[in-house]
This record gives structure tokens, C-alpha cells and sequence, in this order.
């Protein structure tokens, strides 16, 4: 029977060669490998619970008024959008469910990025022949940032019309292009024209995804045809041999397993886990604001970036050159992204090291590459932290100015100490390493 | 029961080979996959798992066709959720238990083909023969294309009003408007008490510009530290657009304690910048790189609040080339 099937397909395919050595693929093992793996099942959920919801989702800003079930907004203007999301959250059935799936999903979604990020720069897997693979993820990365900030950006509720003022002030404070920039995508001076949200909604549900499917696509082609990264565990694994389970029959079920784990954990949270309730936030009127909603998490590091800038405008004769969200907005991310995306080649400048390597570092292998990723990671997780300071005062009543001031301090201190302490922790565990291998030896030699 | 099952499977496989012969029956007897011991507790725990998945499916179903029960959402959740991980777990006990564990190794592919690439490079070098003045030619080329890219980008420019700045700095404030508050009534100086903050738009404007919200407090007399023309018995106006991000300044700090406390201050909700009402707007602590554009105002006959003039700045956020201090309209 399966033969059959098989020959079949082959004698019109050509494909059973190729397919014989794709199910003989080999995967070394270990629980950091599957993060990728997991980011790519959620993108999947993402394009199909957003697709669910693009058949409910009303793109027009044209005013309205809401006579729905939610009662507290009852005779309230909004503009369409807003109005079909709550229709999507109140009465269309499991409506509320995949709506928050998505969200968490989009949530999970950049943590997981994030994290398979720093398992590759940790174990040096972006070294060569992987460094555009690892260019290609980081792409994606910052493309998942900006399809998470549109994605709240569309519902036109308070929270996201904040966001896009603030958005549309960094896009403003490019310097020379700055507003041009933002009149020709917005349509005009902020809040914009009326084609600003179906703008705002192609690129979400057609621009954007499809060029992270392009490039996911290219990501993926390339981990296959130069094969996966292992440790060294055994004799058996080195430079040139890759050992491991292969795509089937050992790999086919994990990866399900992994898969349907995935959207259960999600599916549990968008049913049972409230987020973002926009019709607490209400509709967005260019006059309002309110500092109790927070955006998502992912956007933490760049408020905390936009808060911690002290009030600097490059000013000449009068004239604004580069005014202050530049800073915070623009450049810090640009920074960040430039030292994340360039690492393997300001790696290989510094190092000289041009070698292929296919066996994986261990962090502590490389003392100076793990301190200079925590010193990075230091920088930016406390520009994310003073993105809360606001909420710390609330909770614990610490004065707001005073955390701003320790923090301005810290992200320039705790980096370089983060850098320092690394290093020698780790040094001191490879000698601690070498010491113990020494005694063995010689517990060895002196057995026999 | 065992022997019976036997006996049905001998004879569905005699049935079925008496119709057609297998044509690969003369193939060589040698496994790919090795083959591994049964393991009958693993596979029902497997069974008793999709049994589950079922019952979750199932129960997913039930709860969608209820037109109306409380906690839906969180029974649809619950249900998929559930049904998902038990999924899960059934392939998870398959590739540990049930799945014939291999470790194969194989060689990494080839990492050069220093051949190959000299062969590529060699056939586009060599085909270029008949060129005499290939930079020439080369440049030109790219010229013709890059033009056209250029050309084929402009009707982007459709898509806003790109060059001119003017309308960023276009507010509808005029000289006499008068302020009305949220619900369009028009506010009398007489109303606006210290300690209070106010929201007011131009009457008969559009409210949802960023030219068009300001923000109105009473400063005490003795406190106001400029411009006491445009503040009618200390009452001042700011545009309520932070000149930080655009967001809309919408928190007033009032100090309870007068001699620990900074004074009263307009705050931005967003990144906390700070402003002076009582003087001139100016930034006293966060990010904003501009004073509050404020509003000069004038009360009139009848006692409502009017627009003296426009602002004294450009509204909202900076952008490359804003001329502080020169308000357009
Ligand atoms: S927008 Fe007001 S402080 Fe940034």
C-alpha cells in the first residue's frame, strides 16, 4: 500500500531521492534547538487565528455610534474599527478566544525570538557558514517588533491611538526625512486621512507577514543545506560528522508534540488569561490619553529608551535639527539591531577568526563574546526596566525622577561591570574545569 | 481472542494477495530502521490519549453551540487548550517510547566548492567578450535602471502631502475663538478654579486635529512668573499635544504638601514630561525637548474665555527644521 503510493508519486514527482534523504535528515539533540522550532509554530497560529479575525475586522475610521452588548461604552462615538473589535470580543462566538490567542500568541511570539536569539550568539552558532542565516533571524526579529506594534496600532482604541502618536512623532524626528516620512504614511499631519488604517491594515495582514514568510523561508533553507549546529558530547561528533536523530521516525513525533504543546499552552491563555481589554481603554480622541494601559511587553525597552533621554534637542540658530524622540525612538533601536545583526562580522574583525564551525561553543568557551552579550543584554533589559519606573512608583512609592536619575546611571555602569564579571566568572569556570581534568588524569595514571 | 485475531489478518492477507500479486515482493531483505521491541503499555497509554483528545474536541463543540453561556470564551479555551496538550503528550510518549531510537550520523555537507565557484565566476567573466568599454557600459546600465526605479517609486508621493511642513504647524485657533469645553459648552473665566484642570477645544472646530485640544488651569497671581498679559486673572492656556510624542498631556500634579513638594505641574502620561504653567510652559523635568506652546487668552464682555492670538510655538512634535518660538497659522 504505501509503496504503491510512493512509486506513484515518484514516477510523476521524481521527488523519492530527495525525500530519502529529507526523512534520514539528521537533528542533534538538545532542548535549546526546539526555540526556533517553537517561534515557527507560533507564527502559524498567528497567520491563522489573524486570518480568522480579518473576517470580522472593519478597517474604516468613519465615526459611529456603538449601541452593542458591552453596556458601559453604550452610545459612545468610535470609528468602525473599534467597533468591530468589540464585536469580535462580545458577540462573535469564540470571537474573544481567538482574538486573544492572537495576541498571546504575538506576545510568545517575540519572547521566543528573543530567546533562540540569545541561545545562538551565546554557543557561537552564528559563526560562519551561518551568519546570514543568523542576519536573516534578526531581520525577522525587528519585522515581528513592528508587526506586534501594528497589530494593537489597529484596533483604534485609546492605547493604540497613543501608541501611533508616539510612533508617528519618532517617524517625524528622522532627521531631514523625518516629515515627509510621516505626512506621505500618514496621510497627513497625525491623527492622518482616512487611508491611514486601511494602510495600517495591509501592511499588517499582507505586507509584513509575507515578507516574514519570505524570509523564514530563506532562514529555514539555509539551516537545512548547511545542517544544524551541535555540541560536542561524544568523540563522535566533530567538525566535519553530525550525529543525531533523524527527521523520521525520531523527529516527525517530537516536533508534532512540540507543535500541539505550543497551541494548547496558547489556546489555554486566550481562553483563560484576559489581555489587552480594549473596551476598558475606550475609543481614541487625539485630546486623550491615560497612563494606566501598558503596551505590550516587547514594546518595554523602547519607552524606557523615549523616557530615560534626558530633554536634549540638537537646536541651531533657533532651528530644530534633531528633535528629542529621535534619541529614544530611532537611534537606540538602530544601535541595538546594528550590534545584534553585525555581531559575526565584528567577531570576525576582531578575532580574525574565519574558520567554519559547526560545533557550538558553550558560553563559558568564550569568555569575552558571553560578557560582551551580557554587557548588551544588561544595557538593554535595564532600558526596558525604566520603561516600568512608573509602575514601581505607583506600587512601591518610589519617586519617579529619583528611578529615572539611578537608572541614567545604571545603563551606562551596569553594562561594563556586566561585561567584567562574565568574563572572569567564566574563565574561572574553565579553569575550574581544566583543574578537575587534570586530577582525573592523573587519578587515572596512577590507577594503573 | 489473540488466535482469532490472528486467523482474521492471515486470511484478509490471503484475500488480498489472491487478487494481486505484490510486484515488490522480490525486493532484498534488509531494514532501513531497525527493528525495535513492542511496548503494548506505551501504546495504550497513546489510546487512552486520543480517547482524551476526543472527548476535548468534542467538548468543544458542546460549548460553541450554547447561544449563550456564561464563561464561553474560557470553556472554548479550556476545551482546544486541553485537547492540544493531550495531543501533545501522546506524541511525546510515541518518540520516547514507541518510535525505534536511532542516532545516525552522517558527514556535514561539503562547506566549499572552490571549483564550482571559480567555474561560475569564470563563465560570467568570459561571456563579456565582445564588450570593449564595459565600465562604460556597465555604468550606463546601471544608470538606465536606477532611474527607472526611481521613476517607478514616485507615485508614492500620492500617498501624503509630503513637502509641505505648513499644514503640521496649522492650528485652528484665531484671535476671539472661544474655548468650549467637552460637551461643546462655552467655558466662563468664572468657572476655572485653582487646583482644577481644564480640557477645552475652539468652538466650531474640529476636535480631532492635534492644533485643536488645550489644556486650561488658573495659576495663583502672585505665582505667575511671565507673560501675565495672556492670563486673565491667572487663568493660562497650553496646547494639551506634549511636544515630546504627541500624546496628550492629561495629568496635573498637585502638591499637598506645599514645602516638600515641587509646585503644580502639567504632566505627559507617556514619558512623564513636566511642565510649568506658571512659567510659560517650560519643561522642569523628562524628555521634552520644547516649552508647552501656550495660548494667549483674553476674557470678554460676558465673561467667556477667547482665544488672544495663537500659539506662541509650533504645536505637537518637533521635526528637522521647526522654528521655535514662531508660531504659523
Ligand atoms: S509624549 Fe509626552 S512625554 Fe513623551
Amino acid at each position: 500500500m504505501i509503496r504503491g503510493v510512493v512509486r506513484y508519486v515518484d514516477e510523476r514527482t521524481g521527488g523519492a531521492p530527495f525525500v530519502r534523504k529529507a526523512l534520514r535528515y539528521v537533528f542533534p539533540d538538545h532542548w535549546s534547538f526546539l526555540l526556533g522550532e517553537v517561534a515557527l509554530y507560533l507564527f502559524m497560529l498567528l497567520v491563522a487565528t489573524g486570518t480568522y479575525l480579518t473576517f470580522f475586522f472593519d478597517d474604516s475610521v468613519t465615526p459611529t455610534t456603538y449601541y452593542g452588548t458591552y453596556a458601559p461604552l453604550d452610545g459612545a462615538q468610535m470609528s468602525h474599527a473599534y467597533q468591530s473589535v468589540l464585536h469580535i470580543s462580545f458577540a462573535v462566538k469564540a470571537g474573544l478566544l481567538i482574538r486573544q490567542t492572537h495576541h498571546w500568541a504575538a506576545d510568545v511570539f517575540v519572547a521566543t525570538i528573543v530567546l533562540h536569539l540569545m541561545r545562538v550568539f551565546f554557543t557561537g552558532a552564528f559563526r560562519k557558514p551561518r551568519d546570514l542565516t543568523y542576519l536573516l533571524g534578526v531581520a525577522m526579529l525587528g519585522l515581528a517588533l513592528l508587526e506586534g506594534f501594528l497589530g494593537y496600532s489597529l484596533v483604534d482604541d485609546l492605547l493604540s491611538g497613543m501608541g501611533l502618536a508616539i510612533g508617528y512623532s519618532v517617524a517625524l524626528s528622522i532627521p531631514l526625512v523625518g516629515a515627509p516620512l510621516a505626512t506621505l504614511l500618514w496621510g497627513g499631519p497625525f491623527p492622518g486621512s482616512a487611508s491611514f488604517l486601511p494602510r495600517l491594515y495591509i501592511a499588517h495582514v499582507l505586507i509584513i507577514p509575507i515578507l516574514i514568510g519570505a524570509i523564514l523561508t530563506l532562514h529555514l533553507a539555509l539551516v537545512a543545506s548547511r545542517h544544524h549546529t551541535q555540541f560536542k558530547r561524544t568523540p563522535r561528533e566533530t567538525e566535519r560528522r553530525v550525529v543525531g536523530v533523524p527527521t523520521f521516525p525520531g523527529q516527525v513525533p517530537r516536533s508534532l508534540g512540540l507543535l500541539c504543546a505550543t497551541w494548547g499552552v496558547l489556546f489555554l491563555l486566550g481562553g483563560l488569561v484576559q489581555v489587552n481589554p480594549v473596551w476598558l481603554w475606550g475609543p481614541f480622541h487625539v485630546g486623550d490619553a491615560t497612563n494606566g494601559a501598558q503596551p505590550d511587553w516587547y514594546l518595554g525597552w523602547l519607552i524606557g529608551a523615549l523616557r530615560l533621554v534626558p530633554s536634549f534637542d540638537v537646536v541651531i540658530g533657533g532651528y530644530t535639527v534633531v528633535p528629542n524622540p529621535f534619541w529614544g525612538g530611532a537611534l537606540f533601536p538602530l544601535v541595538v539591531f546594528s550590534i545584534v545583526g553585525l555581531w559575526p562580522w565584528l567577531e570576525r574583525k576582531v578575532t580574525g577568526d574565519d574558520a567554519f564551525h559547526n560545533l557550538l561553543d558553550r558560553p563559558r568557551d568564550n569568555p569575552s563574546r558571553t560578557g560582551a552579550g551580557m554587557a548588551l543584554f544588561v544595557w538593554v533589559f535595564l532600558v526596558f526596566l525604566a520603561g516600568s519606573a512608573d509602575r514601581v512608583y505607583v506600587w512601591l512609592g518610589l519617586s519617579y525622577s529619583h528611578q529615572i536619575w539611578g537608572y541614567r546611571v545604571l545603563v551606562i555602569v551596569a553594562p561594563v561591570l556586566a561585561f567584567f564579571i562574565t568574563r572572569r566568572v567564566c574563565r574561572e569556570l574553565l579553569a575550574g574545569e581544566r583543574a578537575a581534568l587534570v586530577r582525573t588524569t592523573a587519578e587515572d595514571a596512577s590507577h594503573v | 481472542m489473540s488466535k482469532l485475531k490472528d486467523a482474521l489478518i492471515a486470511g484478509l492477507v490471503l484475500l488480498a494477495g489472491k487478487r494481486r500479486k505484490d510486484p515488490y515482493a522480490n525486493l532484498p531483505e534488509q531494514r532501513i530502521v531497525e527493528e525495535g521491541a513492542p511496548d503494548r503499555r506505551a501504546e495504550n497509554v497513546v489510546l487512552v490519549l486520543f480517547a482524551v483528545v476526543v472527548i476535548c474536541a468534542v467538548a468543544f463543540i458542546v460549548v460553541y453551540s450554547f447561544e449563550s453561556l456564561a464563561h464561553q470564551t474560557q470553556y472554548l479555551g479550556l476545551a482546544i487548550g486541553l485537547a492540544f496538550v493531550v495531543l501533545a503528550a501522546a506524541c511525546i510518549v510515541i518518540a520516547t517510547r514507541l518510535i525505534v531510537t536511532e542516532e545516525l550520523e552522517e558527514p556535514y555537507p561539503d562547506l566549499e566548492h572552490p571549483d564550482e565557484s571559480d567555474a561560475v565566476a569564470e563563465i560570467v567573466e568570459e561571456s563579456g567578450s565582445r564588450f570593449t568599454r564595459k565600465r562604460l557600459v556597465r555604468m550606463a546600465g546601471l544608470g538606465a535602471v536606477g532611474t527607472l526605479g526611481a521613476a517607478l517609486i514616485t507615485p508614492a508621493l500620492s500617498l501624503g502631502p509630503a513637502f509641505n511642513t505648513d499644514k503640521l504647524k496649522w492650528t485652528p485657533w484665531r484671535r476671539g475663538r472661544r474655548l468650549v469645553d467637552d460637551a461643546g459648552k462655552p467655558l466662563l473665566a468664572s468657572e476655572i478654579e485653582e487646583e482644577s484642570f481644564y480640557s477645552a477645544y475652539p468652538e466650531g472646530a474640529d476636535r480631532e486635529l492635534m492644533g485643536s485640544p488645550i489644556i486650561v488651569v488658573r495659576v495663583p497671581l502672585d505665582e505667575l512668573k511671565t507673560r501675565h498679559d495672556w492670563a486673565p486673572h491667572g487663568i493660562v492656556a497650553f496646547s494639551k499635544i506634549c511636544t515630546h510624542a504627541g500624546c496628550a498631556v492629561t495629568l496635573y500634579r498637585k502638591p499637598t504638601f506645599a514645602p516638600t513638594q515641587p509646585r503644580p505641574a502639567l504632566v505627559c502620561p507617556c514619558h512623564y514630561s513636566t511642565f510649568d504653567p506658571a512659567e510659560g510652559g517650560k519643561v522642569i523635568f523628562g524628555p521634552a525637548g520644547r516649552n508647552l506652546p501656550q495660548l494667549p487668552l483674553t476674557v470678554d464682555g460676558k465673561g467667556y474665555l477667547r482665544a488672544a492670538g495663537t500659539f506662541n510655538e509650533p504645536i505637537g512634535p518637533s521635526w528637522w527644521g521647526v522654528r521655535r518660538g514662531r508660531s504659523v497659522s
